[in-house]
């Protein structure tokens, strides 16, 4: 399960981190035991992985310079953000360059007529609306890690957050980007105006989880913050009504801005951790939150409450401010680390169902955990049928992580079956590139491959993620190889 | 064994697409006849270009050779529709109108409003067609949630899928997206849906100078107002007439329609939305063009045209469409092009008289990606066969 590797000391490495130093400063590029430690995983720590080195750039040069030498000496890199990612995306190699971009945070002002703005990829992304609020502009992606999350991270992911279900995710919010290519080339994708002749690379790049080049700006769209936003919680004694309810909502013709859902583990974590006050007894929670012109917001709320109320809801709370509202959020935003208070561990999976399979996928998944003698907390957008299952575990109990790991891996094959995805939002990254195979067909693969080829024919920008296995760009479709040149080489290992 | 559905005729002048005839024009009926055709072609080393319901053939440059016109007319199932998830899996012979007609039997659309008549939702995608309500919905790149293509090879290739939330892979949609049909065969197309609004409500305004719209545009767009489209029609150095559409529950597009009047300082109030809201403007003498700028940019954009032009604008989205007098559009495009240029504004040209075709640089600068997308093309169809001469930069 956890991949342990020693960074490579090889004068290929002692070399290139020389030749890193002259070129951006001998302050940003760390290749010490101890510091370059720091980064050796991300929001996935059961992956981990000591980098051979680390430059912490400040500028685009820093990035174009780094990304340039590594190409130059056929070493890989891994961009990386805040390292929040939890498909294990921004695993450093160790026989490459970790490039971390969070300190590229500087934040344009904001356009407010065009209702855009252009920030570099270390910015966080709760920045980026707090420096548009006074024009009473927001930017709609907000991934529940959006305190400490980088745009840089969320363009690599594609992140999505509670409010995709109206507002889409990360890909419907970004207008161009700089990128610079694995070979140092910089290109600009996109722009400032919302179409421009020629393919859309800035849509392929967006969510390409840093396989095809590293984002040095972001000309982000902003969205008019709405007249009212209404949140309601509603309590339920099962989860078939819970997710009836939010089937009723979208057979009425309403597109809520969120709707979010947690059952009874997921309540009683949360509850443990931050207090939220959720319904004593409930089986499952839904938050449900519309926004727009006041008129229709109100007309709609009382719609929904309406169709909570024939589901069997016992009991309705309507936020009567911000503060309130936020408390109901407080819970569902929390509930990932919250269930640390009732489980010594834990696994989070991201799997996608169509809406209306919700019921029965779900009664599966309770089935599957019995069998196991496990407990998954279920956490998901329920509006977008975007699951988040919490498989808990034991470490200290013998078998019982691997048990775990089996079951977590099992829903996602339940989700594809379903007619769904591995990944809603955390993308496929280390943890799940086994699975692509099991999603898409060898010839979907090799396709996708084609982009990968046509950005990186080199193969060095962060190889071994996303796809399940390596291909050489020379290669005829359809003919792959087991080994990586970089590992046939003996220069690496491939993990 | 199903028996094959595949049509074969030679071609003829009504099948030219920029002056050139294909040899032979064949229309299979199913996806693997699709890929038995695209793959014959491969051995035999054809030229290949699709086409759906034919109507913005001129949107790209003419081709430079077509040994096969592939018409898809033929995949016209609607695959499944799933109201309760709100997707809905079509071939891309499908007609827009069909589908979209089929949807509201179940209370709901595709937010795709293109204007051309016959557009399949193929040619949709390859071209990258949209409408007024782009404003709300969005345009193909946020509503295309799986594809399924056929490549130069004949392989049969997915992306996507069916769930609205889905980030496994590259997402090849957005390539496909306005490629026309330079990278392979649009066969299959997958779509969020919404829920048919059940009330409209109109506010038009007439206006003496067509390039007062930019800054109310702007007005609107700051506004919580939330139209489903903001529309000029008018003309370069004249009058025009500004269409604010709300379209929600009834309540709601009241009050808004009421609200637009206090925030435009005045205009008319209907419900009925008038036929030429949303159609291109100008006629078969004009060249037209379609515009996008930074959506502020509006009125200089519209001041950049020749006095005269037939101009309809999504004008709170950054995207203009000009029907420029023939006569004037071999000189005047690149001044256009360069007086833009500083909104980030480009011009393309969709359709020009026959004489004027070859004498227009069909889509303009294209800036420092067009290698990266040379690349691409090379390695999609590396024998250029796919709708050679079409694209950007002659891919």
């Amino acid at each position: 399960m956890t991949a342990i590797a020693e960074p490579d000391t090889s004068q290929r490495t002692a070399d290139l981190s020389e030749r890193l130093r002259a070129a951006v400063g001998t302050e940003r590029v760390l290749t010490d035991r101890t510091q370059v430690r720091t980064y050796e995983c991300d929001g996935l720590a059961n992956f981990k992985v000591t980098p051979a080195i680390v430059v912490l750039a400040e500028n685009r040069q820093h990035v174009v310079d780094t990304v340039r030498l590594c190409s130059e000496a056929g070493v890989p890199f891994v961009a990386r953000g805040s390292g929040t990612g939890l498909s294990g995306g921004a695993l450093p190699r160790a026989d490459g360059v970790l490039l971390v971009t969070s300190r590229l945070r500087s934040i344009g002002a904001v356009d407010a007529d065009n209702r855009q703005v252009t920030v570099e990829p270390g910015v966080i992304n709760l920045w980026v609306t707090r420096d548009a609020t006074p024009f009473d502009l927001a930017y709609a992606p907000d991934p529940s890690s959006q305190l400490v999350c980088s745009i840089g991270g969320n363009v690599a992911e594609n992140a999505g957050g509670a409010h995709c279900l109206k507002y889409g995710f990360t890909v419907n919010h970004v207008l161009g980007a700089e990128v610079v290519l694995p070979d140092g080339e910089v290109v600009h994708l996109g722009g400032r105006a919302p179409e421009h002749p020629g393919y859309d690379l800035l849509g392929a790049f967006i969510g390409s989880e840093g396989t095809l080049g590293v984002a040095t700006e972001l000309t982000l769209r902003l969205i008019r913050v709405p007249e009212a936003v209404q949140t309601m919680l509603v309590g339920y004694r099962s989860v078939e009504d819970a997710a009836g309810t939010v089937s009723d909502i979208i057979a009425a013709g309403i597109v809520p801005a969120a709707v979010e859902m947690m059952d009874a583990l997921a309540i009683e974590a949360a509850e443990a951790a931050v207090s939220c006050g959720y319904p004593e007894g409930a089986v499952a929670v839904l938050v449900i939150e519309l926004d727009g012109p006041e008129v229709e917001v109100e007309a709609q709320f009382r719609q929904v409450e309406e169709i909570a109320r024939r589901r069997n809801a016992f009991e309705t709370r309507i936020a009567a401010d911000a503060a309130e509202r936020a408390l109901m959020w407080k819970g569902r935003k929390s509930a990932f680390a919250a269930v640390g208070r009732i489980s010594p561990s834990y696994f989070v999976q991201d799997g996608v169902i169509p809406r209306t399979k919700l019921p029965e996928v779900l009664a599966e998944i309770d089935r599957m955990a019995d069998e196991r003698g496990l407990r998954v907390a279920n956490v998901f957008h329920a509006g977008d049928g975007n699951l988040h299952p919490l498989v808990l575990f034991d470490d200290a109990v013998e078998g019982q992580a691997h048990e775990a790991e089996e079951l977590a891996g099992a829903i996602l094959e339940l989700c594809i079956t379903s007619g769904g995805s591995i990944t809603g939002e955390h993308g496929v990254g280390q943890e799940k590139r086994m699975k692509m195979g099991k999603q898409f067909t060898a010839e979907d693969l090799d396709t996708m491959q084609l982009v990968r080829c046509a950005f990186d024919p080199d193969g060095i920008a962060n190889p071994g993620k996303v796809f399940p296995t390596p291909r050489l760009c020379g290669e005829r479709p359809g003919v792959r190889t087991g080994e990586h040149p970089v590992q046939a080489a003996g220069l690496g290992e491939v993990f | 064994m199903t028996a094959p559905t595949v049509t074969r005729r030679a071609g003829g002048p009504d099948d030219a697409i920029g002056g050139v005839v294909p040899r032979e024009v064949v229309r299979p009926g199913t996806v693997e006849e699709v890929a038995d055709v695209v793959r014959a072609a491969a051995a035999d080393g054809l030229t290949v270009v699709p086409v759906g319901g034919r109507s913005k053939l001129t949107w790209a440059a003419p081709p430079e050779s077509c040994d096969l016109l592939l018409d898809v007319t033929g995949l016209d199932r609607v695959v499944e529709h799933v109201a309760g998830d709100l997707t809905v899996v079509a071939e891309a012979g499908v007609r827009l109108a069909d589908l979209q007609a089929q949807l509201g039997q179940a209370g709901q659309l595709l937010g795709l409003d293109p204007p051309e008549d016959g557009a399949t939702l193929g040619g949709v995608v390859s071209a990258n067609a949209s409408g007024p309500r782009r404003l709300h919905y969005g345009t193909t790149r946020d509503l295309l949630i799986g594809t399924t293509v056929v490549l130069a090879d004949g392989t049969v290739a997915h992306a996507g899928g069916k769930v609205v939330k889905n980030v496994a892979g590259y997402d090849l949609g957005k390539l496909y997206t306005g490629a026309h049909g330079t990278l392979g065969v649009v066969v299959s197309t997958t779509w969020r849906l919404h829920p048919v609004p059940p009330a409209r409500r109109l506010v038009t305004l007439e206006l003496p100078d067509v390039a007062a719209a930019g800054p109310l545009s702007v007005a609107l767009a700051r506004s919580t107002l939330t139209p489903s489209a903001v529309e000029l029609i008018g003309t370069a150095g004249g009058p025009g007439r500004l269409v604010v559409l709300f379209e929600s529950i009834a309540e709601s597009v009241a009050d808004q329609a009421r609200s637009t009047v206090a925030l435009l300082g005045g205009g008319e109030e209907s419900e009925d939305l008038p036929d030429d809201v949303g159609r291109r403007p100008g006629g078969a003498d004009d060249v037209l063009l379609r515009l996008a700028h930074v959506p502020a940019a509006l009125s200089p954009v519209l001041r950049a045209l020749p006095a005269g032009t037939a101009v309809a604008a999504h004008a709170a989205t950054g995207v203009s469409y000009a029907a420029v007098p023939a006569g004037e559009a071999v000189d005047m495009l690149p001044r256009l092009r360069a007086a833009i240029a500083e909104h980030d504004g480009t011009a393309v040209v969709l359709r020009a008289p026959e004489g004027l075709v070859g004498r227009l640089d069909h889509w303009g600068p294209v800036g420092d990606a067009l290698d990266l997308m040379r690349r691409v093309k090379e390695r999609f169809d590396p024998e250029r066969r796919m709708s050679p001469g079409r694209f950007v930069g002659g891919l």
